[in-house]
């Protein structure tokens, strides 16, 4: 009994210490898991009062019985009594679309960009390296009026391509994907050129499937970076039906002149949630499955 | 199948030769062995012939072509790599038929090429499995598998057997001669493996910084090595060498502590001239008389079928013999030992190179 922290059999006068320190791991997850939740959890209740409800500033912590009525609303109505609203299905569908264009775009040409900085021997290949990489330094902010700039002189604002493609290069990206090709073994490619594979065979047969769990764990992050951009939708956007549903909730809190409507913008608020959500559910499984099936 | 000619080749990185001028004819149907110790360039040979490494100077040509323009995949061999390299992602069947695939092979045949290459390596049942479900020994037999299904004019193998523990070592080994024998194809196969050089090949090319000790086969370079290098490098444990001087009527080589060897022929010409002297250990017994040399046994190894003692000379060289049965002496014990008649090698004391017999 010279210690008492060890072994999940210990009896005596040390237990209630020992379960202490087993219990305090949990308490401390548990609260914070709390702190995390909590606002979800209002704006979860918050959507399914109505307006009245919550503008008297003493919203339930139950829910209440308007879910069908506000989410029905939110999800295709363009406006109440008080304002215009750009409806939920629009918006998310914008959003969709653009997170998508990012991810998809981001990890094609970064993929793309690595293999040729990993695999290949080309005049000035460090210095194309280094330029991705200084990029890094640069994010969307500092160049964002120039952007704006060829943005608009190439006539894509409110349009998909414009909300996406200056989003789409991504030195992070490339960077991760060739730390991941330097790991596979020069034999592998050796054993892929005498087999006859010539490069585009080797990057599709055999380099993409390899990639699998590197290109869903991107996926995840980038998709969930395209669906959280504010700045630059809210400079190239200008007609509703253009508008992402992250710029659409912020529109929808008003400026003071008239009360907002709560209940909209909590069902809002939740629908906005869901894409990334089911993103990093689905992708997860796939991810675990790829960590499973694949091996080097 | 068909014939590997290197020509004088060579390769250098940069200023610095690490192939200095390589010529053999491996002929249809031979094993090959390149032996070496690491970095002796046997590796880089081997994949200049691959098309992995591109070749600095002189030629190699496969099948009567030169290829030293030619994509890998152009010339006409199958390899077989160290690690495996087998594509983790797919079916043994599909590492398998890749290359079939890729040269546009109907599918029809290569299901039935894949079959008999599986039937030949007992590989049957694990077709569906990926290579991380397989033991080492499995995945080595999926890359010769790889190879064979391709029937290509040359096998290359670089040390296929390194990463394998000794017992499957030895099995893989005897299933590489065994498919070589039945299958007949042209094969080179880099090893620092004595062993597996001995028992493989037709012929061995032992390698030593860039430049062929000797060519010959297993039981010549045994029997009559080239070269001091070539002497110490096969054979375990390796051969004595000892300093001697031809005495003045060129009949013996007297040896440091003054023992007297008798040559197989007289080397008048040879008279008083220093050499290096090579007795391998099996060749060296216990016997007294004008040849014999007293040593102090300092460690024996009784290994079983053998023993090896580990002795010093009185002028302080080691010297190792190797028994018969088991051991018949202590340490500490003085002996008097002698080499066999006619087993002995001399090189020139200089450059290293044996004395013509």
């Amino acid at each position: 009994m010279s210690n008492p922290t060890t072994g999940p059999h210990t009896t005596g006068p040390h237990t209630a210490g020992r379960r202490l320190i087993d219990l305090l791991p949990h308490i401390v997850l548990i609260v914070g898991v709390l702190i995390f939740a909590f606002p979800i959890y209002v704006t979860l209740i918050g959507s399914t009062w109505d307006a009245a409800t919550i503008g008297r500033g003493n919203l339930p912590m139950i829910p209440g019985g308007e879910a069908l009525n506000n989410y029905g609303h939110a999800w295709s109505e363009s406006h109440t009594e008080r304002a215009m609203y750009t409806p939920v299905r629009i918006m998310m569908m914008n959003s969709v679309i653009m997170a998508l264009s990012i991810a998809v775009g981001k990890i094609a040409i970064s993929i793309l960009s690595a293999y040729a900085v990993a695999f290949f021997r080309f005049p000035l290949r460090m210095v194309f390296f280094w330029m991705i990489f200084i990029t890094l330094m640069l994010p969307v902010e500092v160049r964002i009026i120039p952007t704006y700039k060829v943005v608009a002189d190439l006539g894509m604002i409110d349009t998909y391509a414009g909300l996406s493609i200056p989003l789409i290069a991504s030195a992070t990206a490339t960077l991760l994907f060739r730390q991941f090709f330097l790991t596979i073994p020069d034999e592998l490619v050796e054993a892929a050129k005498i087999d006859g594979a010539g490069p585009v065979r080797f990057f599709f047969d055999i380099l993409l499937p390899l990639s699998k769990t590197n290109i869903a764990a991107l996926f995840v992050i980038l998709f969930i970076y395209g669906w959280n951009q504010y700045l630059w939708p809210l400079l190239v956007t200008n007609s509703a039906d253009m508008e992402t549903i992250v710029i659409g909730i912020t529109k929808m809190i008003g400026t003071g002149e008239a009360a907002n409507d709560w209940n909209l913008i909590m069902a809002t608020t939740v629908l906005a949630m869901l894409p990334p959500v089911a993103v990093v559910i689905f992708m997860q499984r796939w991810f675990i499955k790829g960590l499973v099936d694949s091996e080097k | 199948m068909a014939t590997v000619e290197i020509k004088n080749v060579r390769k250098s990185y940069g200023p610095v030769e690490a192939i200095k001028g390589i010529d053999i004819a491996v002929q249809d149907g031979e094993f090959l062995v390149l032996l070496g110790p690491s970095g002796c360039g046997k590796s880089t040979l081997l994949r200049m012939v691959a098309g992995l490494e591109s070749i600095t100077g002189g030629q190699v040509v496969i099948g009567g072509r030169v290829v030293n323009d030619l994509d890998p995949k152009d010339r006409d061999i199958a390899m077989v790599f160290q690690n495996y390299a087998l594509y983790p992602h797919m079916s043994v069947f599909d590492n398998m038929a890749y290359g079939l695939k890729i040269r546009g092979v109907p599918k029809p045949e290569i299901e039935t090429r894949v079959a008999k290459a599986a039937e030949i390596l007992e590989l049957g049942r694990f077709l569906t499995r990926r290579p991380s479900q397989l033991s080492g020994g499995q995945r080595q037999r999926v890359a010769m598998g790889r190879a064979i299904v391709r029937e290509p004019a040359a096998f290359l193998f670089d040390e296929p057997l390194s990463n394998l523990d000794a017992k499957l070592r030895t099995q893989m080994r005897i299933e590489i001669k065994r498919l070589q024998d039945r299958l007949g194809i042209t094969s080179l196969y880099v090893t620092h493996d004595q062993v597996e050089a001995m028992t493989l090949a037709d012929r061995i090319l032992v390698m030593n910084h860039g430049v062929a000790e000797q060519i010959g086969t297993p039981l010549e370079v045994y029997q009559r090595p080239a070269s001091l290098f070539v002497a110490g490098f096969i054979g375990s444990p390796p051969m004595n060498v000892l300093d001697g001087v031809i005495d003045a009527s060129g009949q013996g080589v007297v040896m440091p502590g003054g023992a007297l060897l008798p040559l197989p022929r007289p080397r008048p010409d040879d008279a008083n001239r220093p050499v290096k002297l090579g007795i391998r250990p099996e060749h060296l017994t216990i016997s007294d008389g004008l040849a014999a040399s007293p040593i102090l046994v300092e460690l024996v190894e009784a290994l079983g079928a053998d023993t090896v003692v580990y002795g010093r000379l009185p002028d302080g060289e080691s010297l190792l013999i190797r028994m018969a049965g088991l051991p018949s002496c202590t340490e500490g014990d003085q002996l008097s030992v002698a080499p066999q008649p006619g087993a002995l090698h001399l090189f020139d004391a200089a450059h290293g190179r044996r004395l013509a017999d």
